[in-house]
């Protein structure tokens, strides 16, 4: 009986160490298919991050080979910068000036945030803070259709809603400006400021709120003294992917704002934007054709606007940060 | 404000209180009450709804979706649920939350705060205001450099004296301390506990502490609180005595409770 027992014990012992070098050998061969795997995805990311990189160093040399014929020969870099005259298929005496189109972009832009911008962050203020769940719910599908709407068809709502209305409300000839420009932008980068504002506002802690509750804050109080502080860096991006796309957009303005080149001195003036000037004239021009250079030399100004913006948008959310 | 210093009798009042979290009712009508001027300790194991009874006493519940308080609070006579504004009833209650919170704003601000939201202005009045509150908090010293940096940068400890100097910034009648000394060492404890024996005359202070030597030294009553019930709420000389009224307090606080 005490033997039966000893050697009961002997077996399991000597089963259970012929089952752990089992398992060790398999752990060992599992470890090695884990570090290639691990090592292959790593690859894989880095890959990505560096192919992020070459691929905008590409667009860019692509779009600097285009017209970097006439940049370096023949351009006037003057008239280009500070003239207001675009005749690129003049007979008679051809002038690239895009001043005009630089002010119609800036003029746009400016305007479409100083709608969005409060427009945006109020939204996102309210559906995270004031909001009953299920409003908030729905307000979130709303504004994501928003936010999947294409171009081409807000261009068509500033042609055919905001155009009349303007001309209506505002009593002016036309339709077709700065505003409804704007306008179209603006409604166009508020979804996306209120989605990234409203992840930002949530994502400070529920205790912040209840321990300004208990100090006897109001809601609105709760607001501007704990979350806009608190959330301040997620709306400053929210704001900055805003105006990204503002600055960014073509289609819609290019039917809003009127085509015309032009300084303008109203909201209501028409005007033509950079990305709408290449969008329209970029498949008339003769590829290689000094107009064709020019538009890719706007490519290159466009380029270098948006570089400075991200830059300087950097510094500014650094500057936050480290404060 | 309205002193009831010298008439005997209650300064809070709970009766039949209940508190539910959605189906779950956590608080089954309890009642008891706390007396002006006295450490009025509230003990018992996790989960026993101790914070959850603080928060129906300033209302801040409310913020929880789903909760349903029935029965009454009272604070000098006064039903928390008819006051003229909760945001008042809020300042005229001191809040310490056992998890120190910082608010993401300047050390100054962060003890400014209740005063501003009452609407205190004057620079030289908060100044002085938020020295003695840091003072008294056994802060000042250590920050006193350094009152513009932010005061989620402190330490655990020290945050959560700046949650004491802060709820002491709106001059409240009541004080609750909700496990305050978790993140503190027991030196500062100590100077803190020294302080709260001081505000005793200034102040109803009601102290939520799984230290029961804590309650033992401060407070001149005791509550047990378990499960959504009182087991004995009595003064101290009876809670911590060898024959309290349950067998239940004498395990507890004897510290062999099943
Ligand atoms: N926000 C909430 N939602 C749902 N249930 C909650 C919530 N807060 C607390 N409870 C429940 O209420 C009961 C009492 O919790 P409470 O935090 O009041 O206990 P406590 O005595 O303070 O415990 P501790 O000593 O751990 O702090 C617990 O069962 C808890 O699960
Ligand atoms: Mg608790």
């Amino acid at each position: 009986m005490g033997d039966g027992a000893i050697d009961l014990a002997a077996a399991a012992a000597e089963r259970r160490q012929r089952a752990s070098v089992v398992a060790r050998g398999a752990a060992s061969r599992r470890r090695r298919w884990e570090l290639v795997g691990e090592s292959a995805l790593e690859w894989l990311i880095r890959l990505c991050g560096v192919s992020a990189i070459v691929f905008v160093f590409g667009i860019f040399f692509f779009v600097l080979r285009e017209g970097a014929g006439f940049l370096f020969h023949g351009l006037n870099l003057r008239q280009f910068l500070f003239s207001t005259e675009w005749y690129p298929t003049s007979q008679s005496n051809v002038r690239y000036g895009v001043l005009a189109l630089i002010v119609g972009t800036f003029s746009v832009t400016t305007l479409a945030m100083l709608i969005a911008v409060p427009f945006g962050l109020g939204a996102a203020v309210f559906v995270s803070e004031f909001c009953s769940r299920r409003m908030r719910e729905g307000l979130k599908i709303v504004i994501e259709l928003l936010a999947a709407i294409p171009s081409v068809v807000w261009g068509f709502i500033g042609l055919g809603v905001l155009n009349p209305l303007i001309q209506k409300v505002f009593r002016v000839p036309v339709g077709l400006n700065v505003l409804n420009g704007a306008l179209l932008l603006a409604l166009m980068s508020v979804p996306i400021m209120v989605s990234i504002g409203e992840d930002a506002l949530k994502a400070v802690p529920d205790s912040y709120r209840e321990a300004a509750l208990a100090l006897g804050a109001t809601r609105w109080q709760i607001v501007y003294r704990v979350l806009l502080p608190a959330a301040k860096n997620g709306l400053l991006a929210a704001v900055l992917l805003g105006v990204g796309r503002a600055v960014g957009e073509t289609m819609a303005v290019l039917m809003a704002t009127g085509h015309a080149v032009n300084i303008p001195h109203s909201p209501f003036d028409p005007v033509r934007t950079l990305t709408a000037t290449i969008a329209a004239e970029l498949g008339e021009a003769a590829a290689g054709s000094q107009h064709y250079q020019v538009l890719f030399i706007i490519g290159i100004l466009l380029f270098s606007i948006t570089f400075v913006v991200n830059f300087t948008a950097d510094l500014v959310v650094k500057g936050i940060r480290k404060r | 404000m309205v002193m009831t210093a010298d008439s005997p009798g209650k300064k809070i009042e709970v009766d039949g209180l209940r508190l539910r979290y959605g189906a779950k009712e956590v608080i089954h009508g309890i009642s008891f009450h706390v007396e002006p001027h006295e450490i009025f300790a509230i003990i018992g194991p996790a989960q026993s709804g101790k914070t959850s009874l603080l928060r129906c006493i300033n209302r801040t519940i409310e913020f929880t979706a789903g909760t349903r308080v029935g029965g009454k609070v009272l604070v000098d006579g006064e039903d928390v649920q008819q006051v003229k504004s909760v945001y008042e009833l809020r300042r005229r209650i001191g809040m310490v939350a056992p998890l120190p919170v910082g608010l993401p704003l300047s050390i100054y601000d962060n003890v400014a705060f209740a005063p501003r939201a009452a609407g205190v202005r004057g620079k030289d009045d908060l100044d002085g205001l938020i020295e003695r509150c840091l003072r008294q908090a056994a802060l000042w010293d250590e920050v006193k450099d350094r009152l513009d940096s932010l005061g989620t940068k402190l330490s655990g400890g020290q945050q959560q004296r700046l949650t004491i100097a802060r709820a002491l910034s709106h001059q409240p009648e009541v004080l609750c301390l909700d496990e305050f000394s978790i993140a503190i060492d027991p030196v500062t404890t100590m100077r803190i506990e020294d302080v709260l024996k001081e505000l005793k005359n200034e102040m109803t202070i009601i102290l939520v502490t799984n230290l029961v030597q804590q309650a033992r030294r401060l407070a001149s009553r005791t509550m047990f609180l378990w499960n959504g019930n009182i087991v004995e709420v009595d003064r101290n000389e009876v809670i911590f005595s060898d024959a309290p009224a349950s067998k239940h307090t004498l395990d507890y606080v004897n510290g062999i409770f099943g």
